[in-house]
């Protein structure tokens, strides 16, 4: 790949991914970017004039706009917390050598392969219906009230869906870490005195630092997006409205293209800033 | 205060025995080297010491206390492993005051004890670097020293030179003795390079198939050794293992002659042959003798000055009072 020829060729060969590519990302991001500055109301005859920054002002200011960004920080956090610490359990229970070892991870790994909508109505369905749910029985089973989990606990209902899902990404990618730790390490520490836990806390922790930034980067990049497990169950309502979900219902419920642009602007923003931080973070870590 | 005894130690994964009943006694202050080819379970009986392994039955007693059922951290010994083992996320200084740390020391004593190792082992200027900055004779360094810092009753080295290069492991062999002469600490050492053995041990458990070939100082072994096994092992180059007519006239199935107990010479002597390979040391030169009629190639060491061409015809002499004689057994006569 070095002489003249040859790389012009490499370049027209590329060509079609990369213009396809940012096709892809350009055509719909300048929509949306023309869209946000517009008056634009399908239902009411489609454009209706340019309106500068109003959109953007009106979506800020907005009694529904604070919510849904408090909304979508819990979900992403809390969902966090639980993927990357029952991941880093369940990682270091799956390190052990047991019997049908292949057979537990691929089991491990299910969830991950069941689509957003399906998980979703298979939760409220199966396990959170007030009535027939499962947990629902378990709940009456020793005496107790049914919890009605998506109108009572919509945020953690959401959340526990949502973790269910990315658990195996989670637990995946630390597995792998943790079976690239040198056992040579951990027979260091313990005849260096460290008992079971030291040797979790400064032995592996560290050794799983990378993976761990590494899952929390591409999770919350996808978990900032999530949608359909809110469409199917909450609907958005009981404070589960995201800013996702929030610019949904203002395109398609609220038929105003303009002001849901804008919010779609706001959200590539404050996406692309986090994405830009987190870079940063991993890029540190990659250093050493 | 560091006598390791072994009794009846036994190890074995399912139905595998990789070291039948053993006995060993090491004494306090000794360096003590276990020395086999690969797969000899050397290995495997230090780590039964260092308690990383569980014995399948026997006794371990550690400066005259029954070890064999206590933790590894508890029995008082200090290891460096094969690929030191270093914690890569911590810097020097932490690494070598990790177990001081464990152990729950105050800081200051931490960090004199710290400073102190790094004095000894040369490590001061890179207190502050991660491993992953460090050479490979550096952090090996830094594996002994955080090894020296726990004062323990023994150390226990898992071939801790394999992965340096010829010239480094000279010179951290040389290292390592010193350090024993200044700390006379009993230290086990394994490795299946007969010459670290010979150089450094005070005592060689020579090893094969978990059993315990011969025990004795590098001189005892290399004059004395009890059987063909040691006989082939101890020593550089080979000793030449002759059969057949040659060692029936010394009343034995197999004799043993090291090359450097042949007498070479152009003109005349016992046995014959034509120069194949000669390796030049300059202060040695090997030549590797064929067409003898005693079977095998024969390896004779000769002074630098001697030159012989390949295809030479030569007369070989044994000294007959460094002959080795063994039995249809491979046992030694004495």
């Amino acid at each position: 790949m070095s002489t003249k020829a040859s790389r012009s060729a490499a370049r027209l060969m590329l060509a079609p991914a990369v213009i396809l590519l940012l096709g892809w990302m350009l055509v719909p991001l300048t929509l949306t970017l023309i869209f946000s500055f517009q008056r634009y109301l399908p239902l009411r005859g489609g454009f209706q004039g340019w309106v500068g920054f109003e959109n953007y002002v009106r979506f800020v200011t907005s009694s529904a706009f604070w919510p849904s960004v408090q909304a979508t920080v819990i979900i992403v956090g809390g969902v966090l917390l639980i993927t990357v610490t029952l991941g880093i359990l369940l990682a270091i229970l799956l390190d052990q050598p047991m019997w049908g070892q292949g057979m537990v991870r691929i089991l491990v790994i299910a969830p991950f392969f069941v689509m957003p909508t399906v998980s979703g109505l298979v939760w409220k369905n199966m396990f959170m219906d007030p009535n027939n749910g499962l947990l629902s029985h378990l709940w009456r089973s020793v005496g107790a009230d049914p919890i009605i989990w998506l109108s009572d606990a919509s945020m953690l209902s959401i959340i526990l869906i949502v973790s269910w899902q990315w658990l195996p990404f989670a637990t995946l990618i630390l597995l792998t870490a943790i079976q690239s730790l040198d056992s040579e390490q951990l027979e260091a520490a313990e005849m260096d005195g460290a008992p079971m836990l030291s040797r979790f806390w400064h032995i592996i922790l560290p050794h799983l630092a990378r993976a761990i930034t590494i899952v929390i980067l591409i999770q919350t990049i996808f978990l900032l997006a999530i949608f359909a497990e809110i469409f199917v169950t909450t609907q958005g309502s009981f404070g589960t409205r995201t800013l996702t979900y929030l610019i949904f219902q203002r395109v398609l419920e609220s038929q105003n293209v303009g002001l849901g642009s804008a919010g779609g602007i706001y959200a590539v923003i404050l996406a692309n800033i986090f994405a830009l931080f987190l870079m940063r973070i991993v890029g540190k870590n990659l250093d050493r | 205060m560091g006598q390791i005894v072994l009794q009846q130690v036994t190890k074995s994964f399912g139905e595998v025995t990789v070291i039948p009943p053993l006995d060993l006694t090491i004494e306090d202050g000794e360096f003590t080297v276990f020395v086999g080819p690969s797969g000899c379970g050397k290995s495997t009986l230090l780590r039964l010491i260092a308690g990383l392994e569980d014995v399948s039955s026997g006794e371990i007693r550690i400066d005259g206390k029954e070890s064999a059922s206590i933790p590894p951290a508890k029995r008082g010994l200090a290891m460096v492993f094969q690929s030191y083992a270093l914690y890569p996320h911590m810097s020097v200084r932490k690494n070598i005051a990790f177990p001081l740390r464990m152990a729950g020391l105050d800081r200051a004593e931490q960090d004199r004890r710290v400073e102190q190792a790094a004095s000894v082992l040369n490590l001061t200027d890179y207190l502050d670097r991660r491993p992953g900055q460090l050479s490979g004779g550096q952090r090996q360094r830094v594996a002994i020293g955080r090894a020296i810092v726990r004062e323990p009753a023994a150390f226990l080295f898992d071939e801790p030179l394999s992965n340096l290069d010829a010239a480094l492991r000279v010179g951290m062999r040389l290292e390592i003795s010193e350090l024993h002469n200044r700390l006379k600490t009993t230290m086990i050492y394994v490795t299946h390079d007969q010459v670290e053995a010979m150089t450094m041990a005070d005592k060689i458990v020579v090893l094969r198939a978990g059993f315990i070939e011969q025990v004795g100082s590098p001189l005892e072994l290399y004059k004395n050794p009890r059987n063909l096994f040691v006989a082939g092992f101890i020593g550089s180059p080979k000793m030449n293992l002759i059969e057949g007519a040659e060692a029936a006239k010394h009343n034995a199935t197999t004799i043993g002659i090291r090359p450097e107990h042949i007498h070479i010479s152009a003109e005349g002597g016992a046995w014959s042959g034509t120069v194949g390979v000669s390796e030049h040391l300059g202060s040695d030169t090997f030549f590797h003798v064929q067409d003898t009629g005693l079977g095998d190639t024969v390896t004779v060491r000769a002074d630098g000055e001697v030159s012989f061409r390949h295809g030479d015809r030569i007369f070989l002499t044994p000294r007959d009072e460094m002959i080795h004689r063994f039995d249809a057994q491979g046992l030694r006569i004495a």
